[in-house]
């Protein structure tokens, strides 16, 4: 990891899915594919977006802040959409970085 | 009356990925004579027009979400100036979903509740022509059009409160129908909420609708009732006061 105040490299996977109440008929089609395919207890699939973001922050409030701020202004759309993320420290990148 | 000296100027803006640039301008400069101009993405100089279209088709590869990426070309804040300025915008398909994303008009278009790509024509209901003068001030309140649809994702979706608030403000002006005018389920084509297939912003001149009025035209097409769209901007530019234009032209 990157000491104080070096640039950090940060790796966050961010979930986009569709609001509770917003049909969804992607995930109502794969739900009666999988029932077809011979699971018939699967009773609710919802689909979404999976994005992996790879960026340079100097410390983790900066680089949770930036997750949210990417979520809040392209990632996901408040009118149907909510985002969530996890964020952690790029270790294999940084240590690369270190001993290229 | 200037506006109607040189005829209405029409800007079209293009994204990689739209399609129905081309449409439009035949419509504008072959069936109605005026003055297409075709802008791309990147430029930020409408070219002083007195209305704006954004067409459909797929801006940016609809990547992420269905115009989500549009709002961030150049062009797109100048199309916001001159709408906050007055300017007529219409936005038509992938263009009403870039309007949505742009946040110049409430909502989102999802994907259609079948799943499938729907292009037929569709009879849609008039509401409140008066309420998007510029774009429908020809139409009659409760009259039935026929415009063509082409499109993956046009199920219009809002919170309750603001699709309370669009009903409120007459600010619904085309229903997916059957050609009796009833907003039905059978006639909604992919799913939207309240059967909105077409709605106004605050002010009145920017309209986002998922028919293609550039493809009913012409009569050899199959119809003309997306030509009286273009016949309502030429009055109500006609209307206008005397600096209008020009007020419109700096935005």
């Amino acid at each position: 990891m990157g000491g104080i105040g070096l640039t950090m490299r940060w790796l966050a996977e961010v979930h986009v899915a569709l609001r509770s109440g917003i049909a969804d008929p992607e995930g109502l089609t794969i739900g009666s594919a999988l029932r077809a395919l011979g699971y018939p207890t699967v009773s609710e699939v919802r689909s979404g977006k999976l994005m992996r973001i790879a960026f340079e922050a100097d410390d983790s409030d900066t680089a949770e802040a930036a997750v949210a701020e990417m979520c809040r202004g392209l990632l996901a759309n408040p009118v149907m959409e909510t985002a969530s993320w996890e964020l952690r420290a790029d270790e294999q990148q940084d240590a690369e970085a270190a001993n290229p | 009356m200037t506006v109607v000296a040189r005829g209405p100027r029409v800007t079209v803006a293009v994204f990689p990925g739209t399609w129905s640039e081309r449409d439009f301008a035949h419509i504008i400069e072959s069936e109605l004579g005026w003055e297409a101009r075709l802008v791309w993405h990147t430029d930020d100089d409408l070219g002083a027009p007195d209305a704006v279209v954004l067409p459909g088709g797929f801006a940016h590869g609809d990547h992420l979400r269905t115009g989500a990426i549009a709002r961030f070309s150049p062009v797109m804040r100048s199309v916001e100036a001159f709408a906050a300025a007055g300017g007529p915008v219409i936005g038509s398909c992938n263009g009403f979903q870039v309007l949505t994303e742009a946040g110049m008009l409430p909502g989102a278009l999802l994907r259609n509740d079948h799943l499938e790509f729907r292009c037929d024509w569709q009879s849609l209901r008039v509401e409140h022509p008066g309420a998007a003068a510029a774009w429908l001030g020809d139409l009659a309140d409760g009259e039935v059009i026929s415009l063509p649809i082409s499109h993956g994702e046009g199920r219009y979706v809002a919170d309750e409160a603001t699709l309370d608030m669009l009903e409120r403000d007459a600010r619904i002006v085309l229903r997916y129908a059957d050609a009796d005018g009833r907003v039905t389920d059978e006639a909604n084509p992919n799913g939207s909420e309240r059967g909105i297939a077409g709605i106004v912003n605050e002010r009145g001149n920017v309209l986002g609708l998922m028919p293609h009025p550039e493809r009913a035209s012409e009569a050899e097409m199959g119809g003309t009732d997306g030509l009286r769209l273009f016949r309502s901007l030429e009055r109500w530019l006609q209307e206008q006061p005397a600096g209008a234009e020009r007020r419109l032209s700096s935005g």
